[in-house]
C-alpha cells in the first residue's frame, strides 16, 4: 500500500480516432485537495469518469484507493463518492428519503442510517425541510445535501465534477468549508472546475489541454513558474499555447 | 438483498408520488373494460336494408315482414326501383338491398322454384359477412315455412335443405362480454409491464441519476430487479382489480382455477417486463420508449386474437403469432375461465411462456451494460 490514494500511469481513452485523455499520469495523496482544470472539452470529464468506473480505459493503469479499475471495480465503488453538478439527487423524494436511499445502497443500517441523517441534517441546517420534496430547495442547498450525500459512507476519495456550477459566491464558499472539513477527516478531494479563485483553495492542481496534462503542483509554484499573479493568468497562458 | 430492498423503497414512494400514477392504476383498468367489452361487439342489429319489391305479391310481403321483424334489419327504403336502391348502396346509406324479382310468386306456386338477388356493401368485410348470413337464414326459414305450410307439400316430397341444431359450448348464450373481458385484463397486464417499466428504467437516464448510481457498489441484477419488480407487483394487482370488477359488473365466470391464471400472469408479466427492460436499454428518453413500446404493443395486440380470431389471418401471420406472447395469455385465459381447462390443456402455453421469458430476460441483461 502505498501513501497515495490515486496513482495513474499513462491513462488514455480513445473514442474512434478522437483521444480525450491522452497517457497522463499523475499521482494524489491520501487526505489532498486535488483539483484538476482544463477548459472545456480538454478531457477532464472523461479522465474522471474512468476513474470513477464509469468509462473503461483504453490503455493506461488506475489505482485507486488501493484497487485496480479494471479488475476490483466493486471494491472501488464502495470507497469512492461522487458528485456531479447535474444530477445525483431525487427531486421526487424528500431530504430524509434521499439520505436514506444512498444511505441504503452504501450498506449503512439502520442505526447509521439515522445518526448519520441527524448529524448531516443538523450540519446542514435543514431540520426544518427534512420531509420536504428536494425539488423545492434552492440550487445552493441541494449541491451541499448533495456533498454530504457522496460522503456519507465515509469515502477514501471523493470525485466532485464542477459541484459549484450556478450558485453565488457565499453559497461556493459554504461549499468549500464542507470540502475543508472532509479533508481535514482524512478524505482525498478531487475536484474539476472552472472557478479560478476556487483553483487557489486546492493543495496542489493540474490543468489539462487537449487531453494532456500540462501543468501540476501548488497553485504558488505554477503562478512562480508561469509568472503570473493568478491561477487565472496561469490558465489563460496555457489555453493561449494552445491556439497559436 | 438489503439493497434491493432499499430501492424497491424507492421506487414505489416515487411510483405513488407521481401525481398521474394511480389514476393510472385505478382508473384506466375501469374504464377500459366498461368500454372496450361494450364497444367490441361482434354482433350487429339494425343493418339498413332497401328492399326492391317488383312483385308485390302476397309472399313477398310476408318475406319482407319476415326479415324486418328479425330485429337485425331496419327498412332504410322499398322502391320499386332497382337504380334508387343502387345509389342507396353507392352512397352508403343502405347496408344490403334485397331484390325480389317480378312473379316472384307466380314462379314459386308454378315451378316450385324463384329468385332472389341480394346485394350487400362488403367495404366493411366482416359486416357484410353478417349480414348475408342473418338474411340467408332468415330466407331459408321462409322458404321452409312456405314449402310446409302454402304448398303443402309432403315432408318426404324431398326436402332441400337439413335441419342442423346446434349450441354453442362454454359461453352458450353467445355473450360477446365473456369473451372480450379476458382478453381486455391481458392487455391492461400488458400495458403496465411493458410500456411503464421500460419507462421507469429510461427515467433514470433522463433524469441523469443513473450516473450516481452507477458509481455506487449497486450490482447490475440489485438494479433491474429493484427497477423492475414494482410493475411486476402493480400488474398483478391490477389483474386482480380487473377480474373483480369484471365479475362485479359482467358476472365474468369463473369455471376453471384462477391460480392457473395468476400463474401464469407472473410468468407472462417477466416476458413483458424483459420486453420493458431491453427497450430500455436500446433507448435515452422516456419518449422514445414509449414510442418503441407502443409499436410492439400495436402489433401484438392486433394480431393477439383478442378482436380477430388468428384462425381466420393467412398463413405466414399465423406463424408470426407464434411469437406473440399476448396471443398466448389471450387463448390461455379464454380457456381457462369459460372452459375450465386444466394443467394438461395448458402446460404448452406455461412452456412457451417460460421459453419466451429466459430469451428475452437473457438478451435483455446481455444488452444492459452498467458502465455506459
Amino acid at each position: 500500500m502505498s501513501d497515495y490514494a490515486i496513482v495513474t500511469k499513462a491513462l488514455t481513452k480513445r473514442f474512434g480516432h478522437f483521444t480525450a485523455t491522452d497517457a497522463i499520469t499523475f499521482e494524489v495523496a491520501k487526505g489532498e485537495i486535488f483539483g484538476f482544470l482544463g477548459a472545456n472539452g480538454a478531457g477532464k470529464t472523461t479522465a474522471m469518469r474512468m476513474l470513477c468506473g464509469l468509462l473503461t480505459p483504453t490503455s493506461g493503469e488506475a489505482i485507486i484507493a488501493g484497487y485496480n479499475i479494471y479488475t476490483q471495480t466493486e471494491q472501488v465503488k464502495k470507497r469512492i463518492g461522487y458528485m456531479s453538478q447535474k444530477f445525483s439527487l431525487y427531486e421526487d423524494l424528500t431530504v430524509k428519503e434521499n439520505i436514506r436511499f444512498y444511505g441504503g445502497i452504501y450498506g449503512l443500517n439502520y442505526r447509521q442510517i439515522k445518526s448519520k441523517t441527524a448529524e448531516l441534517l443538523q450540519k446542514l441546517q435543514l431540520e426544518r425541510e427534512a420531509r420536504q420534496l428536494v425539488s423545492s430547495l434552492p440550487l445552493g442547498w441541494k449541491q451541499k445535501l448533495a456533498f454530504s450525500i457522496a460522503v456519507i459512507h465515509d469515502p477514501s476519495i471523493v470525485f466532485l465534477d464542477e459541484p459549484t456550477g450556478g450558485v453565488d459566491p457565499i453559497t461556493r464558499r459554504q461549499f468549500w468549508d464542507l470540502i475543508y472539513e472532509a479533508a481535514d477527516s482524512g478524505v482525498t478531494v478531487f475536484v474539476t472546475t472552472h472557478y479560478m479563485d476556487e483553483a487557489e483553495y486546492c493543495d496542489r492542481i493540474s490543468i489539462m489541454v487537449d487531453g494532456k496534462i500540462k501543468a501540476l503542483d501548488t497553485p504558488g509554484r505554477l503562478k512562480a513558474q508561469f509568472g503570473a499573479d493568478s491561477m487565472n493568468e496561469v490558465f489563460l497562458q496555457l489555453a493561449r499555447a494552445k491556439s497559436s | 438483498m438489503r439493497t434491493i430492498f432499499f430501492i424497491l423503497q424507492k421506487e414505489f414512494l416515487q411510483i405513488f408520488r407521481n401525481r398521474i400514477m394511480l389514476p393510472i392504476i385505478f382508473v384506466v383498468p375501469v374504464v377500459q373494460l366498461l368500454v372496450l367489452a361494450f364497444a367490441a361487439n361482434y354482433e350487429i342489429k339494425h343493418l339498413s336494408i332497401d328492399i326492391v319489391d317488383q312483385d308485390q305479391s302476397t309472399w313477398s310481403r310476408q318475406l319482407r315482414d319476415k326479415l324486418l321483424a328479425s330485429g337485425y334489419f331496419s327498412l332504410h327504403r322499398q322502391t320499386h326501383s332497382t337504380k334508387e336502391a343502387y345509389a342507396d348502396l353507392e352512397g352508403g346509406r343502405a347496408d344490403l338491398i334485397l331484390n325480389i324479382p317480378r312473379h316472384f310468386e307466380r314462379d314459386l306456386v308454378r315451378e316450385n322454384k324463384a329468385q332472389l338477388q341480394m346485394l350487400v356493401n362488403a367495404i366493411n368485410g366482416s359486416k357484410a359477412g353478417l349480414a348475408n348470413g342473418y338474411a340467408l337464414s332468415i330466407i331459408n326459414s321462409f322458404n321452409r315455412s312456405i314449402r310446409l305450410n302454402w304448398l303443402a307439400l309432403k315432408e318426404n316430397d324431398g326436402p332441400e335443405h337439413f335441419d342442423v341444431s346446434y349450441r354453442y359450448w362454454f359461453n352458450p348464450d353467445m355473450n360477446y362480454k365473456y369473451f372480450m373481458v379476458p382478453g381486455i385484463l391481458v392487455v391492461l397486464v400488458t400495458l403496465i409491464g411493458a410500456f411503464l417499466s421500460g419507462m421507469n428504467i429510461v427515467k433514470e437516464k433522463e433524469m441523469g441519476t443513473i450516473e450516481q448510481l452507477n458509481v455506487t457498489p449497486i450490482r447490475k441484477h440489485h438494479f433491474i430487479i429493484g427497477k423492475l419488480m414494482p410493475f411486476w407487483i402493480i400488474a398483478l394487482f391490477e389483474l386482480a382489480f380487473g377480474m373483480i370488477v369484471g365479475k362485479l359488473v359482467f358476472g365474468l365466470p369463473f369455471v376453471g382455477n384462477i391460480a392457473w391464471i395468476y400463474l401464469f400472469a407472473a410468468i407472462y408479466l417477466l416476458v413483458m417486463l424483459g420486453l420493458g427492460l431491453l427497450i430500455s436499454t436500446f433507448t435515452d428518453t422516456q419518449q422514445q420508449s414509449m414510442f418503441i413500446s407502443w409499436f410492439f404493443m400495436i402489433i401484438f395486440i392486433l394480431m393477439s386474437g383478442l378482436f380477430t380470431p388468428i384462425e381466420s389471418m393467412p398463413e405466414w401471420a399465423q406463424r408470426i403469432t407464434l411469437f406473440n406472447p399476448v396471443a398466448y395469455f389471450v387463448k390461455m385465459i379464454r380457456m381457462v375461465m369459460l372452459k375450465g381447462s386444466g394443467w394438461a390443456d395448458i402446460r404448452y402455453y406455461f412452456g412457451v411462456m417460460l421459453l419466451f421469458a429466459a430469451v428475452l430476460n437473457s438478451v435483455a441483461i446481455w444488452n444492459y451494460r452498467k458502465r455506459v
